[in-house]
């Protein structure tokens, strides 16, 4: 019992680090009385929710969201990202990485993946052991998209095998990587990102593509390092309209410690002069 | 690409775009024409938006940025109900553009004057950004956008009074938790359904119901509650309304706060809009008492004011309850009055600020001292404020009447007789709060000798003509309730039609 408990507490030791990081955070937001420690309160409070995101794209096995080698030029969409589109649902079992890992509980999908691919190439396996987060919606979009993408890929995949047996798994493996990547250069495929990453009208080209690009790396997903990107962005800015009010607060006042700014806001009676000659000789 | 296709994106991109520009502008008038021009520009094409909106045939336009087709592009979705929002803050800033710029020449340095209506035009776009996403991390950068813009605009205030520094720098604190704890919430509905579009969202989330949703909409929920200065997280609100330049305070009380609890609505009735056991306790728990509560301690607080922009913002506090009051109905007509009140209290408090702002061109101070026997000296203004006042209290022949009305009728058929009583009750406060103001400036004589005596010159007509603009506007609406009150049912159909509630 004792040893379960440990193996939950660690295998989503991640998980603790946001939180700490949160609370540590929040409680010098509010405990401090120094406006820049306040501020520096706010950044940590700010980095755990970082690091959240990183988590949460984060598959393990998988490397960084950047292209590696092929004849593709375009990206997007892989990965973890557990979406369940056609295309993508399809691309998963067909190529045999299998294991769509909303890395919850910081398992090794990686692992899951090599085994979901000599277990046959019907069904995506969707891991996830964060209890109560069932992916149920994304599941069943997986296994409704399957049937009918598994035929259309067979169609366009002209070399692939009928029937993958279960043992000849890795050998299928590149054999339909090859038909993928055949299927990429003939005549009418057009690799355009909408037209692969969305499925729908060509569904059967966004499945080859996929197939051709998880044949050869597993990405962890890029869409939570992008958000995450575009937070770290929103909160240097704030960080630095704190950091000037902070200056002008030190200007106006001589303090910047909470405690004493409001004793001089509660002494300032509102149209005092002095109050007034101190804010403009501030500004 | 022509017109009517790239029609939703010209509300954002024309003030985003425009915005820099103003800082290479001369100081003086110059900025100050420009970000109107800007301002009446967006107003048209949000006008125009919502003409187009009301008339098309699915009810809703999706524009696709970058033509990246969603879930997985951003899409800029535009219905009724967010038309209308739009309509109601590209409406009210081209009101108070006009109107800011002797109020701002007295209040602002003259050298920040482009920076401000650069900072007023950023603002702008990130409120009708919000409004107008379908996105749902795109809602949390548009918001801190607004945000930014607005903690720069507060801190101008110190010109003044330096407390406005301090009223930013809180303001600054509670948005950025606010913002944080909206974008958590967030990346725990992205965890559970691997999506960010809002419809997207609501799709893959039919049907789930476990901790991690329930942590994401609560985590959505205070976030948002933050923003919106739900009761009791609006301490920020009224430092910051009070000490910001009167412009400033026009502008934001009408439009920050709506855009807000219009994020809440979409949320609670988009994305979360299916049979969902949280959002009932939510309701019931959270935003009904919450709502209450707001509506009579910010009402009663306001009472107590002896500065007339604080007593406002403590009003728009006891407002904003009756907007929660209305949404936690979980009815059409719930969702109605609350849109309807969104609209109309923009108009009213609007009004109302810009009446203490020409008080401060005037007297100098926004202490209830200034305005005593105001209707002699400054009838105009006085007659704004009192009209404009009448509306809040919600007296017939106002848009506040008509709100009053709407949310009496959610109340009594959600079967909350004992909430339509305490809504009339808190009415009643406003009658005290505004009643005093009132008092004092039509029955006080004005002071002959001190800091307050002022000479009888009533204020400039580049600000009476907008602010009449807006009273006319409280009045006109308080009669012909087509636009908001048919708009605003058609919006709530729409909005719990995906909900799947509307039946």
């Amino acid at each position: 019992m004792m040893e379960t408990w440990i193996d939950f507490v660690v295998a989503r030791y991640n998980y603790w680090i946001v939180i700490v990081l949160m609370m540590l955070g929040l409680y010098t937001v509010f405990a401090r009385g120094n406006l820049v420690k306040k501020i520096v309160g706010l950044n940590i409070f700010q980095t755990s929710v970082f690091i959240f995101y990183i988590t949460m794209g984060k598959i393990a096995g998988g490397t960084a969201p950047i292209y590696i080698g092929g004849e593709l030029d375009h990206g997007g969409g892989h990965g973890g990202d557990d979406h369940g589109e056609g295309g993508h649902g399809a691309g998963h079992g067909d190529a045999g990485h299998g294991a769509v890992g909303n890395d919850n509980g910081g398992h090794d999908a990686g692992a899951d993946a090599h085994e979901a691919s000599s277990a046959g190439a019907d069904h995506a396996k969707i891991e996830n052991t964060f209890d109560a987060n069932d992916l149920k919606s994304a599941t069943n979009a997986f296994e409704a998209h399957d049937a009918e993408d598994l035929k259309a890929a067979a169609g366009s995949l002209h070399n692939a095998p009928d029937n993958l047996p279960a043992d000849i798994g890795k050998s299928a493996n590149t054999t339909l990587a090859d038909a993928a990547k055949e299927a990429l250069k003939t005549p009418g495929f057009k690799p355009e990102g909408e037209a692969a990453v969305h499925g729908g009208a060509n569904g059967a080209e966004a499945v080859a593509e996929a197939a051709a690009y998880h044949s050869e790396v597993i990405y962890t997903n890029p869409l939570p390092h992008v958000l995450i990107l575009t937070a770290i962005v929103v909160g240097v800015a704030g960080t630095a309209v704190g950091l000037a009010l902070a200056v002008r607060i030190r200007e106006a006042y001589g303090t910047i410690e909470e405690d004493e700014l409001e004793a001089m806001d509660n002494v300032a009676e509102f149209g005092d002069k002095a109050a007034e000659a101190a804010g403009s000789a501030g500004a | 690409m022509n017109f009517a296709e790239q029609l939703p994106v010209l509300p954002i991109i024309t003030p985003l775009l425009l915005a820099p520009i103003t800082l290479l502008l001369p100081k003086g008038r110059a900025p100050h024409l420009y970000a109107t021009f800007v301002s009446w520009l967006t107003f048209a094409a949000c006008a125009y938006l919502l003409a187009a909106v009301a008339q098309s045939e699915a009810g809703f336009f999706s524009y696709h940025l970058g033509a990246w087709a969603p879930p997985l592009g951003i899409e800029y979705r535009v219905d009724i109900a967010n038309a209308l929002i739009l309509l109601l803050i590209s409406g009210i800033a081209a009101v108070v553009f006009p109107f800011a710029y002797r109020s701002v020449q007295l209040e602002i340095d003259e050298r920040q004057s482009p920076y401000f209506y650069g900072a007023m035009l950023v603002c702008l776009t990130g409120l009708l950004g919000v409004t107008i996403t379908g996105d749902a991390f795109n809602v949390f950068v548009f918001l801190e956008i607004s945000s930014l813009a607005t903690y720069a605009l507060v801190a101008m205030g110190a010109r003044r009074d330096r407390r406005a520094l301090t009223a930013a720098f809180n303001y600054l604190i509670m948005g950025t938790i606010g913002a944080t704890f909206f974008v958590i919430g967030v990346g725990l509905l992205y965890q559970a359904t691997g999506t960010l579009n809002m419809a997207d969202l609501h799709d893959r989330l039919t049907g789930q119901s476990n901790r991690v949703v329930d942590a994401g909409f609560a985590f959505i929920l205070v976030g948002i509650g933050l923003k919106l200065a739900m009761f009791p997280m609006h301490l920020w609100l009224p430092g910051a309304y009070a000490y910001a330049p009167s412009a400033v305070s026009a502008f934001l009380a009408a439009t920050a706060t709506k855009m807000a609890v219009y994020v809440l609505i979409r949320f609670i009735y988009t994305v979360f809009g299916f049979d969902f056991e949280f959002l009932g306790a939510a309701f019931v728990w959270v935003l009904l008492p919450l709502g209450l509560a707001g509506m009579f301690v910010a009402s009663i607080v306001a009472v107590f004011q002896e500065d007339v922009k604080r007593m406002l913002a403590y009003s728009s506090v006891g407002q904003i309850g009756y907007m929660l009051l209305g949404l936690s109905f979980g009815t059409v007509e719930g969702v109605a009055a609350s849109l309807v009140h969104m609209f109309n209290h923009g108009l009213m408090k609007g009004a109302l600020f810009m009446a203490v702002a020409c008080v401060v061109l005037r007297a100098g101070s926004h202490s209830i001292k200034a305005f005593a026997g105001l209707s002699r000296r400054m009838p105009f203004t006085a007659w704004a404020f009192i009209l404009s006042g009448l509306s809040l209290i919600g007296v017939p022949l106002t848009v506040g009447f008509v709100s009053k009305w709407y949310l009496l009728q959610a109340a009594f058929e959600a079967g909350y007789w004992h909430v339509g009583f305490l809504i009339v009750l808190s009415s009643l406060i406003a009658l005290l709060y505004i009643g005093r103001i009132v008092e004092v400036m039509v029955l006080r004589d004005p002071p002959e000798d001190g800091q307050y005596a002022i000479p009888n010159k009533d204020a400039p007509l580049e600000m009476l003509i907008p602010m009449w603009v807006l009273v006319a506007a409280n009045i006109y609406f308080g009669l012909n309730t087509e636009l908001t009150g048919g708009l605003a049912t058609r919006a709530a159909e729409a909005l719990t039609f995906t909900a799947g509630m509307g039946q």
